[in-house]
Protein backbone atom coordinates (compact mmCIF):
# COMPACT_ATOMS: atom_id res chain seq x y z
CA UNK A 1 0.00 0.00 0.00
CA UNK A 2 2.46 2.56 0.94
CA UNK A 3 4.53 2.19 -2.95
CA UNK A 4 1.26 2.91 -4.00
CA UNK A 5 0.93 6.50 -2.00
CA UNK A 6 4.61 6.86 -2.54
CA UNK A 7 4.13 6.51 -6.51
CA UNK A 8 1.34 9.10 -6.06
CA UNK A 9 3.50 11.30 -4.88
CA UNK A 10 1.71 12.57 -1.91
CA UNK A 11 1.02 11.56 1.36
CA UNK A 12 -2.26 9.49 2.14
CA UNK A 13 -5.12 11.24 4.13
CA UNK A 14 -6.02 11.76 7.50
CA UNK A 15 -8.85 11.83 9.05
CA UNK A 16 -10.09 14.93 10.40
CA UNK A 17 -9.09 15.17 14.20
CA UNK A 18 -6.25 12.81 13.61
CA UNK A 19 -2.87 14.33 13.81
CA UNK A 20 -0.71 13.54 10.39
CA UNK A 21 2.60 12.55 12.06
CA UNK A 22 0.55 8.60 13.53
CA UNK A 23 2.53 7.24 16.05
CA UNK A 24 5.64 9.68 15.53
CA UNK A 25 5.01 11.99 17.95
CA UNK A 26 5.43 10.95 21.24
CA UNK A 27 2.90 11.72 24.11
CA UNK A 28 4.95 14.38 25.46
CA UNK A 29 4.58 16.26 22.18
CA UNK A 30 0.84 15.61 21.68
CA UNK A 31 0.40 16.54 24.92
CA UNK A 32 2.17 19.95 24.34
CA UNK A 33 0.25 20.65 21.16
CA UNK A 34 -2.76 20.85 23.47
CA UNK A 35 -1.65 22.09 25.89
CA UNK A 36 -0.37 25.63 23.43
CA UNK A 37 -4.02 25.04 22.61
CA UNK A 38 -5.47 25.71 25.46
CA UNK A 39 -3.23 28.29 26.71
CA UNK A 40 -3.76 30.38 23.57
CA UNK A 41 -7.89 30.20 23.97
CA UNK A 42 -7.83 30.91 27.44
CA UNK A 43 -5.71 33.92 26.67
CA UNK A 44 -8.10 35.15 23.21
CA UNK A 45 -11.22 34.26 25.92
CA UNK A 46 -9.49 36.09 29.00
CA UNK A 47 -9.16 39.09 26.20
CA UNK A 48 -12.82 39.35 24.85
CA UNK A 49 -14.12 39.12 28.43
CA UNK A 50 -12.05 41.59 29.19
CA UNK A 51 -12.90 44.14 26.28
CA UNK A 52 -16.65 43.18 26.98
CA UNK A 53 -16.36 45.31 30.16
CA UNK A 54 -13.57 47.98 29.61
CA UNK A 55 -14.02 51.51 29.05
CA UNK A 56 -9.83 51.30 28.08
CA UNK A 57 -10.47 51.10 24.35
CA UNK A 58 -13.06 53.35 21.62
CA UNK A 59 -16.33 51.77 22.39
CA UNK A 60 -17.66 51.49 19.03
CA UNK A 61 -14.65 48.93 17.96
CA UNK A 62 -15.54 46.48 20.49
CA UNK A 63 -18.33 44.61 18.56
CA UNK A 64 -15.64 44.66 15.12
CA UNK A 65 -13.15 43.14 17.81
CA UNK A 66 -15.17 40.45 20.08
CA UNK A 67 -15.92 39.18 16.42
CA UNK A 68 -11.94 39.09 15.41
CA UNK A 69 -11.04 37.74 18.57
CA UNK A 70 -14.01 34.64 18.43
CA UNK A 71 -12.49 33.73 14.81
CA UNK A 72 -9.06 33.78 15.79
CA UNK A 73 -10.40 31.17 18.78
CA UNK A 74 -12.20 29.58 16.51
CA UNK A 75 -9.19 28.70 14.56
CA UNK A 76 -6.99 28.16 17.62
CA UNK A 77 -9.62 25.01 18.41
CA UNK A 78 -9.43 23.88 14.35
CA UNK A 79 -5.47 23.75 13.98
CA UNK A 80 -4.59 22.58 17.86
CA UNK A 81 -7.89 20.19 18.78
CA UNK A 82 -9.36 19.63 15.88
CA UNK A 83 -5.88 19.24 14.05
CA UNK A 84 -7.20 20.56 10.87
CA UNK A 85 -4.18 22.02 8.71
CA UNK A 86 -3.48 23.19 5.70
CA UNK A 87 -1.50 19.70 4.63
CA UNK A 88 -1.55 17.82 1.59
CA UNK A 89 -2.99 15.23 3.27
CA UNK A 90 -5.93 17.39 5.14
CA UNK A 91 -7.40 18.87 1.20
CA UNK A 92 -10.84 17.14 2.00
CA UNK A 93 -11.39 18.31 5.27
CA UNK A 94 -10.38 21.79 4.81
CA UNK A 95 -12.69 21.82 1.75
CA UNK A 96 -15.55 20.83 3.33
CA UNK A 97 -14.91 23.11 5.83
CA UNK A 98 -14.70 25.76 3.47
CA UNK A 99 -18.06 24.70 2.01
CA UNK A 100 -19.88 24.65 5.62
CA UNK A 101 -18.13 27.99 6.20
CA UNK A 102 -19.28 29.71 2.45
CA UNK A 103 -23.19 28.44 3.73
CA UNK A 104 -22.80 29.45 7.11
CA UNK A 105 -21.61 33.06 5.94
CA UNK A 106 -24.64 33.14 3.32
CA UNK A 107 -27.17 32.19 6.03
CA UNK A 108 -26.01 34.65 8.30
CA UNK A 109 -24.90 37.68 6.48
CA UNK A 110 -28.33 36.59 4.15
CA UNK A 111 -30.47 36.85 6.67
CA UNK A 112 -29.35 40.07 8.53
CA UNK A 113 -28.93 41.93 5.49
CA UNK A 114 -32.22 41.10 3.90
CA UNK A 115 -34.22 41.17 7.43
CA UNK A 116 -32.13 45.05 8.10
CA UNK A 117 -33.41 45.65 4.28
CA UNK A 118 -36.97 44.93 5.22
CA UNK A 119 -37.05 46.89 8.28
CA UNK A 120 -35.52 49.95 6.92
CA UNK A 121 -38.22 49.48 4.18
CA UNK A 122 -41.34 48.62 6.12
CA UNK A 123 -41.20 50.95 8.60
CA UNK A 124 -44.97 52.37 8.71
CA UNK A 125 -45.69 48.89 8.78
CA UNK A 126 -43.68 48.29 12.02
CA UNK A 127 -45.40 51.41 13.29
CA UNK A 128 -48.81 50.39 13.02
CA UNK A 129 -48.05 46.55 14.79
CA UNK A 130 -46.41 48.45 17.50
CA UNK A 131 -49.83 50.95 17.50
CA UNK A 132 -51.98 47.77 17.88
CA UNK A 133 -50.20 46.39 20.81
CA UNK B 1 -1.61 -0.50 -19.02
CA UNK B 2 0.42 -3.14 -16.36
CA UNK B 3 -1.44 -1.00 -13.67
CA UNK B 4 -5.01 -1.99 -15.28
CA UNK B 5 -3.38 -5.87 -15.22
CA UNK B 6 -1.77 -6.29 -11.83
CA UNK B 7 -5.18 -4.27 -10.37
CA UNK B 8 -7.04 -7.32 -11.09
CA UNK B 9 -5.07 -9.39 -9.15
CA UNK B 10 -5.04 -7.06 -6.48
CA UNK B 11 -8.62 -7.65 -5.63
CA UNK B 12 -9.88 -4.22 -7.85
CA UNK B 13 -12.25 -5.24 -10.37
CA UNK B 14 -13.05 -1.92 -10.69
CA UNK B 15 -9.23 -0.55 -11.52
CA UNK B 16 -9.37 1.96 -9.25
CA UNK B 17 -5.78 1.86 -9.06
CA UNK B 18 -5.47 2.54 -12.53
CA UNK B 19 -7.36 5.70 -12.15
CA UNK B 20 -4.18 7.56 -10.43
CA UNK B 21 -3.46 9.74 -13.51
CA UNK B 22 -7.56 11.07 -14.19
CA UNK B 23 -7.49 13.06 -11.45
CA UNK B 24 -9.11 10.72 -8.60
CA UNK B 25 -5.34 11.05 -6.58
CA UNK B 26 -6.09 8.34 -4.52
CA UNK B 27 -5.09 4.66 -5.06
CA UNK B 28 -7.71 2.49 -3.82
CA UNK B 29 -10.50 3.14 -1.07
CA UNK B 30 -9.50 5.18 1.81
CA UNK B 31 -9.05 3.10 5.31
CA UNK B 32 -12.12 3.11 7.46
CA UNK B 33 -11.20 5.08 9.92
CA UNK B 34 -10.76 8.04 7.06
CA UNK B 35 -13.80 7.20 5.78
CA UNK B 36 -15.86 7.11 9.29
CA UNK B 37 -14.24 10.05 10.52
CA UNK B 38 -14.84 12.64 7.46
CA UNK B 39 -18.20 11.32 6.99
CA UNK B 40 -19.08 12.24 10.89
CA UNK B 41 -16.47 15.89 9.94
CA UNK B 42 -19.82 16.38 7.59
CA UNK B 43 -22.21 15.77 10.08
CA UNK B 44 -20.48 18.43 12.09
CA UNK B 45 -20.32 21.06 9.77
CA UNK B 46 -23.84 20.23 8.69
CA UNK B 47 -24.72 20.65 12.29
CA UNK B 48 -23.12 24.05 12.81
CA UNK B 49 -24.81 25.13 9.28
CA UNK B 50 -28.22 24.12 11.56
CA UNK B 51 -26.47 26.39 14.27
CA UNK B 52 -25.98 29.17 12.13
CA UNK B 53 -29.48 29.03 10.90
CA UNK B 54 -30.73 29.68 15.02
CA UNK B 55 -27.84 32.52 15.36
CA UNK B 56 -28.99 34.02 12.23
CA UNK B 57 -32.83 33.96 13.91
CA UNK B 58 -31.36 35.54 17.11
CA UNK B 59 -29.43 38.27 15.82
CA UNK B 60 -32.51 39.01 13.29
CA UNK B 61 -34.76 39.13 16.79
CA UNK B 62 -32.22 40.70 19.18
CA UNK B 63 -34.19 44.27 18.97
CA UNK B 64 -37.58 42.51 19.23
CA UNK B 65 -37.74 42.23 23.29
CA UNK B 66 -41.84 43.52 23.47
CA UNK B 67 -40.97 45.82 26.36
CA UNK B 68 -39.41 43.31 28.28
CA UNK B 69 -35.97 42.83 29.43
CA UNK B 70 -33.26 43.03 27.04
CA UNK B 71 -30.10 40.88 27.03
CA UNK B 72 -28.26 43.74 29.05
CA UNK B 73 -30.19 43.53 31.95
CA UNK B 74 -30.54 39.71 31.88
CA UNK B 75 -26.82 38.36 31.29
CA UNK B 76 -24.41 37.64 34.58
CA UNK B 77 -20.59 37.93 32.45
CA UNK B 78 -19.32 35.90 35.23
CA UNK B 79 -21.91 33.08 35.36
CA UNK B 80 -21.04 32.89 31.27
CA UNK B 81 -16.75 33.27 32.18
CA UNK B 82 -17.23 30.30 34.73
CA UNK B 83 -19.37 28.25 31.76
CA UNK B 84 -16.45 28.75 29.26
CA UNK B 85 -13.80 27.84 31.17
CA UNK B 86 -15.43 24.64 32.04
CA UNK B 87 -16.02 23.66 28.53
CA UNK B 88 -12.45 24.68 27.25
CA UNK B 89 -10.75 22.79 30.20
CA UNK B 90 -13.27 19.60 28.66
CA UNK B 91 -12.25 20.04 25.70
CA UNK B 92 -8.39 19.54 26.85
CA UNK B 93 -9.16 16.82 28.50
CA UNK B 94 -10.93 15.57 25.84
CA UNK B 95 -8.06 16.02 23.88
CA UNK B 96 -5.78 14.08 26.93
CA UNK B 97 -8.60 10.87 26.61
CA UNK B 98 -8.08 10.61 22.69
CA UNK B 99 -4.03 10.65 23.16
CA UNK B 100 -4.63 7.92 26.06
CA UNK B 101 -6.80 6.04 23.66
CA UNK B 102 -4.51 5.73 21.18
CA UNK B 103 -2.03 4.66 23.90
CA UNK B 104 -4.47 1.82 24.98
CA UNK B 105 -3.69 3.19 28.44
CA UNK B 106 -7.38 2.26 30.27
CA UNK B 107 -6.27 4.34 33.41
CA UNK B 108 -5.70 7.56 31.77
CA UNK B 109 -8.41 7.33 29.05
CA UNK B 110 -11.07 6.66 32.07
CA UNK B 111 -9.63 9.89 34.42
CA UNK B 112 -9.83 11.99 31.29
CA UNK B 113 -13.40 10.86 30.50
CA UNK B 114 -14.06 10.99 33.94
CA UNK B 115 -12.94 15.03 34.25
CA UNK B 116 -14.49 15.55 30.98
CA UNK B 117 -18.10 14.50 31.96
CA UNK B 118 -18.10 16.27 35.24
CA UNK B 119 -16.76 19.55 33.46
CA UNK B 120 -19.87 18.89 31.39
CA UNK B 121 -21.93 18.23 33.77
CA UNK B 122 -20.55 21.51 35.49
CA UNK B 123 -21.41 24.07 32.12
CA UNK B 124 -24.77 21.97 32.56
CA UNK B 125 -25.91 22.26 35.99
CA UNK B 126 -24.92 26.92 35.41
CA UNK B 127 -26.84 26.66 32.11
CA UNK B 128 -30.06 25.14 34.20
CA UNK B 129 -29.48 27.20 37.22
CA UNK B 130 -29.20 30.23 35.08
CA UNK B 131 -32.41 28.94 32.27
CA UNK B 132 -34.55 28.55 35.54
CA UNK B 133 -33.54 31.91 37.25
CA UNK B 134 -34.47 33.73 33.98
CA UNK B 135 -38.11 31.91 34.06
CA UNK B 136 -38.41 33.16 37.90
CA UNK B 137 -37.97 36.66 36.88
CA UNK B 138 -40.06 36.71 34.62
CA UNK B 139 -38.16 36.23 30.85
CA UNK B 140 -38.92 32.90 30.05
CA UNK B 141 -39.19 32.16 26.43
CA UNK B 142 -42.67 33.10 25.98
CA UNK B 143 -41.47 36.76 27.07
CA UNK B 144 -40.64 38.47 24.16
CA UNK B 145 -39.02 36.92 20.32
CA UNK B 146 -36.04 37.67 21.72
CA UNK B 147 -36.27 35.71 24.63
CA UNK B 148 -37.64 32.61 22.33
CA UNK B 149 -34.59 32.74 20.27
CA UNK B 150 -31.91 33.16 22.96
CA UNK B 151 -33.34 30.18 24.76
CA UNK B 152 -33.76 28.30 21.51
CA UNK B 153 -30.22 29.07 20.49
CA UNK B 154 -28.91 28.46 23.91
CA UNK B 155 -30.71 25.62 24.68
CA UNK B 156 -29.99 23.87 21.58
CA UNK B 157 -26.49 24.08 22.89
CA UNK B 158 -27.11 22.96 26.27
CA UNK B 159 -28.74 19.55 24.21
CA UNK B 160 -26.24 19.02 22.15
CA UNK B 161 -23.57 19.12 25.29
CA UNK B 162 -26.53 16.93 27.13
CA UNK B 163 -25.95 14.38 24.10
CA UNK B 164 -22.34 14.82 24.14
CA UNK B 165 -22.35 13.45 28.02
CA UNK B 166 -24.46 10.56 27.14
CA UNK B 167 -22.06 9.58 24.18
CA UNK B 168 -19.24 9.86 26.30
CA UNK B 169 -20.92 7.64 29.46
CA UNK B 170 -21.42 5.16 25.99
CA UNK B 171 -17.76 5.25 25.08
CA UNK B 172 -16.46 5.16 28.53
CA UNK B 173 -18.76 1.45 29.17
CA UNK B 174 -17.61 0.50 25.72
CA UNK B 175 -14.20 0.84 26.14
CA UNK B 176 -14.61 -1.30 29.76
CA UNK B 177 -16.41 -3.82 27.91
CA UNK B 178 -14.95 -4.47 24.51
CA UNK B 179 -11.43 -2.65 24.81
CA UNK B 180 -9.68 -0.40 22.41
CA UNK B 181 -11.00 -2.49 19.50
CA UNK B 182 -10.63 -0.70 15.87
CA UNK B 183 -14.07 0.22 15.83
CA UNK B 184 -14.24 1.68 19.27
CA UNK B 185 -11.14 3.91 18.73
CA UNK B 186 -13.23 5.20 15.41
CA UNK B 187 -16.25 5.93 17.71
CA UNK B 188 -14.23 7.68 20.58
CA UNK B 189 -12.59 9.59 16.98
CA UNK B 190 -16.22 10.45 16.25
CA UNK B 191 -16.88 11.45 20.35
CA UNK B 192 -14.01 13.71 20.37
CA UNK B 193 -15.11 15.64 16.89
CA UNK B 194 -18.01 15.84 18.32
CA UNK B 195 -17.03 17.10 21.59
CA UNK B 196 -14.31 20.17 20.07
CA UNK B 197 -17.73 20.99 17.47
CA UNK B 198 -19.70 21.78 20.75
CA UNK B 199 -16.55 23.98 22.15
CA UNK B 200 -16.17 26.13 18.92
CA UNK B 201 -20.03 26.87 18.71
CA UNK B 202 -19.95 27.89 22.44
CA UNK B 203 -17.31 30.19 21.66
CA UNK B 204 -19.73 31.96 19.07
CA UNK B 205 -22.75 31.60 21.33
CA UNK B 206 -20.35 33.34 24.40
CA UNK B 207 -19.17 35.98 21.83
CA UNK B 208 -22.47 36.63 19.99
CA UNK B 209 -25.08 36.37 22.67
CA UNK B 210 -23.51 37.17 25.80
CA UNK B 211 -20.38 40.00 25.09
CA UNK B 212 -22.43 41.37 22.42
CA UNK B 213 -25.45 41.40 23.88
CA UNK B 214 -24.04 43.09 27.09
CA UNK B 215 -21.84 45.33 25.18
CA UNK B 216 -23.88 46.82 22.80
Amino acid sequence: MTSQYEHAGHRPDVAPGDEHDEGGGSVLQRVAVYSIGLALAILLTATSFFIAGTDLVWQPSIPVALIVLAIAQMGVHLVFFLHITTGPDNTNNVLALAFGVLIVVLVMGGSLWIMANLNQNMMPTDHMMQMQR
Amino acid sequence: MTGAATAYEDGDPHHLRGMQGSGVGHPGPAPKRIVTGYGFWIFILSDIIMFSALFATYAVLLGQTAGGPSGRELFELRNVAIETALLLISSFTCGLATIAADMRNQLWFHVTMALTCALGLGFLAIEANEFASLVARGAGPTRSAFLSAFFTLVGCHGLHVFAGILWLLTMMAQVVAKGFRADIQRRILCFALFWHALDIIWIAVFTMVYLLGSAS
